[in-house]
C-alpha cells in the first residue's frame, strides 16, 4: 500500500506536466466557456457536452492511455528491479493514469459551470449525471488501456486495439443494434436491446444522460420501457454498476497479464 | 602457498530453463557466481545473457530450475532486490521528471534502508543536469544517472549490463573504478559487456553462453589457457568454433 502511494506520487508528478493532459483539460474547458457563452443556459449545455463526453472522454482515454503504458515500459522495468511488488506497482501505473485524466475531465468541465451557472439548483443533477458519466467512462478506457498496453508488446498492435475498441463502442457497435433490429423486426426487441446497451460503456453513459432530460419521450414505445428501466434509481443504480464492472474486469485481466509477465 | 577457499557462491542457477514460444532462451543453465568478484556474462547477440539477468531480477519468470541467493532460493518475493543495485542497458526515465526527482522517488522506495553512497550521484550532479528534466539530457549523462541509482543504495549484487554504453572515455574511467572499488568491498558484480577490453580489465570470472546454455564457467585466466589464445575475444571465438571449452 505504501509503495503504491509512493509510485503513484511520482506517476502522478509525470503525467500532471505531461503536454497532452494539459491540452485536454484547456481544451474541454474552453469548449464548455464557449458553449455558456453561445447557447446561454446550462441545461443547453449539457445536452451539448453530452457528444462530447461521450466520444471524446473515451478517445482521449483509451489512446493516452495506451501510450502512456508503452511509455513508461522501460521505468516500469527499473521498478521492478527495485525492492517493489507487481501488485503494488500496477496499482500505482493505474492510478497514476486514471487519476490525472478524471481530474482534467472534472476540472474542464466543472469549472465553466461554476463560472456561468453557480446559482442554479435544477442543473446540479444532469451536471453531476454528466461528470458520473466522463468519470466512469474514464475509468473503463483507462482499464482498456492498460489491458491491451500490458497484453501486447507490440506498440501498434495495442494502439491500433485501442483505436479499434472505441470505434467499436463509439460507432460500430449502434450499426449493429440497428441491424438487429431491421432484422428482426417482426420480434418484441425491447429488452433484448435493453440487453446489448447494457454491453456498451458508451451507449450506457448516454442512455443516463438522456433520461436526465424529457427526450425519452421523443423515442416512442423503446424509449418507454427505457424509461421504465433506466429511469428508476434502481435502474440507474444498475447502470452505474456495470460502469464500474465494466472498468473492473479489464483492469483485473490486465493485473493479471502483468503479474505473469515477462519484461 | 594454499589454494584459496573458494568464496561461496553469491548467485546460484540450478537447471534454469525459459522458453519464448518456440524459442529456449535458456536450456538448464547451471552456473555459479562467487561472493566479491567481478564475474562477466558474455556470449553472442540472443545467447541468453539478458533472459538470465532478468531471471534473477524477477523480471522474467523461469520455466524451470531454481535461483539461489546466498543460499536461499527464489520464491516470487520482492524483498530479495533490497540487497541488488542494477543498471539496464539503454534505460529510459519518465520523462517529465529531473534527475533529482527519479532518485527522491528510488530513495523513496527504499525507505527506511543502508544508508546511500553518493559518490556517483554528485558525479553526475557534476554535470549540472540534476534539476533538468530526464528527456532533454544526452545519452552519456542518462547513463550516469542509470550508474549513480545502480550503486546509490549500497547494494550487495551489482547487475551492470553494458554499464560504460554511451561513456565517454574519461566518464567510462570513473565508472571502472568505482566498480573495482565496490568489488574490493565485498560487493559482487555480474557484468554484461560486448566490450572485450573492458571485460579484460575488470572480470576474474567468466560465464560464457551460447544458445542458452553455458558454454564455459570459471576463471577468465582459465578459457585463455585452455584455448591457447591470449586474447578473450580470440578465445571466445576459438570456443564458438571448437563447440565447447
Amino acid at each position: 500500500m505504501r509503495t503504491t502511494t509512493r509510485v503513484l506520487k511520482y506517476e502522478l508528478h509525470n503525467v500532471r506536466r505531461s503536454r497532452a493532459v494539459l491540452v485536454y483539460t484547456v481544451l474541454l474547458f474552453l469548449l464548455t466557456d464557449v458553449l455558456f457563452r453561445f447557447g446561454g443556459d446550462g441545461a443547453r449545455v449539457v445536452i451539448s457536452l453530452l457528444n462530447v463526453v461521450l466520444l471524446l472522454v473515451p478517445l482521449v482515454s483509451v489512446v493516452f492511455g495506451t501510450m502512456y503504458v508503452y511509455g513508461a515500459r522501460e521505468f516500469t522495468e527499473l521498478l521492478l528491479a527495485q525492492p517493489v511488488g507487481r501488485g503494488s506497482l500496477f496499482t500505482g501505473l493505474y492510478l497514476g493514469l486514471a487519476l490525472p485524466l478524471a481530474g482534467a475531465f472534472l476540472a474542464g468541465i466543472g469549472i465553466p459551470f461554476l463560472i456561468h451557472a453557480r446559482p442554479a439548483p435544477a442543473l446540479w443533477g444532469p451536471l453531476a449525471m454528466l461528470l458520473t458519466a466522463g468519470l466512469l467512462l474514464t475509468l473503463v478506457f483507462t482499464a482498456v488501456a492498460m489491458l491491451l498496453a500490458i497484453r501486447f508488446d507490440d506498440r501498434a498492435k495495442g494502439l491500433g486495439g485501442a483505436i479499434l475498441i472505441w470505434l467499436a463502442c463509439a460507432v460500430l457497435y449502434d450499426g449493429v443494434i440497428l441491424l438487429v433490429i431491421t432484422m428482426f423486426r417482426q420480434y418484441p426487441l425491447e429488452r433484448p436491446v435493453l440487453a446489448l446497451t447494457l454491453l456498451n460503456p458508451i451507449d450506457l453513459g448516454r442512455v443516463l444522460l438522456l433520461l436526465q432530460f424529457d427526450t425519452a419521450a421523443l423515442m416512442g414505445y423503446t424509449g418507454a420501457v427505457f424509461e421504465r428501466f433506466f429511469g428508476t434509481s434502481a435502474g440507474r443504480v444498475t447502470v452505474l454498476g456495470v460502469l464500474l464492472v465494466q472498468a473492473t474486469v479489464p483492469l483485473l485481466l490486465a493485473n493479471r497479464v502483468f503479474r505473469r509477465k515477462d519484461f | 602457498m594454499t589454494a584459496p577457499v573458494a568464496p561461496a557462491p553469491a548467485v546460484e542457477f540450478r537447471a534454469l530453463s525459459k522458453r519464448f514460444g518456440r524459442l529456449t532462451a535458456l536450456d538448464a543453465v547451471d552456473v555459479r557466481v562467487a561472493t566479491g568478484r567481478v564475474t562477466a556474462l558474455v556470449g553472442p547477440n540472443g545467447a541468453g545473457k539478458s533472459t538470465l539477468i532478468k531471471c534473477l531480477l524477477g523480471l522474467v519468470r523461469p520455466d524451470g530450475g531454481q535461483i539461489l541467493l546466498d543460499g536461499a532460493a527464489l520464491d516470487g518475493g520482492w524483498e530479495y532486490r533490497r540487497g541488488i543495485g542494477y543498471m539496464p542497458q539503454a534505460p529510459r526515465f519518465p520523462d517529465n521528471l529531473t534527475g533529482r526527482e527519479v532518485v527522491e522517488m528510488l530513495r523513496d522506495l527504499r525507505r527506511g534502508l543502508a544508508p546511500a553512497d553518493v559518490e556517483l550521484l554528485e558525479w553526475f550532479a557534476e554535470s549540472g543536469a540534476l534539476d533538468r528534466p530526464v528527456r532533454v539530457l544526452s545519452g552519456g549523462t542518462r547513463q550516469k544517472l542509470n550508474a549513480a541509482i545502480a550503486f546509490l543504495f549500497q547494494p550487495r549484487l551489482l547487475i551492470l549490463d553494458e554499464p560504460t554504453a554511451g561513456l565517454d572515455p574519461v566518464a567510462s574511467g570513473t565508472l571502472k573504478d568505482k566498480i573495482r572499488r565496490v568489488r574490493d568491498d565485498g560487493v559482487t558484480v555480474l557484468l554484461s559487456s560486448h566490450l572485450m577490453a573492458e571485460l579484460e580489465e575488470l572480470a576474474e570470472d567468466l560465464i560464457f553462453l551460447v544458445d542458452g546454455a553455458v558454454r564455459y564457467a570459471g576463471p577468465l585466466a582459465g578459457l585463455k589457457e585452455r584455448t591457447g589464445e591470449a586474447g578473450l575475444e580470440r578465445a571466445m571465438a576459438a570456443v564458438l568454433k571448437r563447440g565447447h571449452a
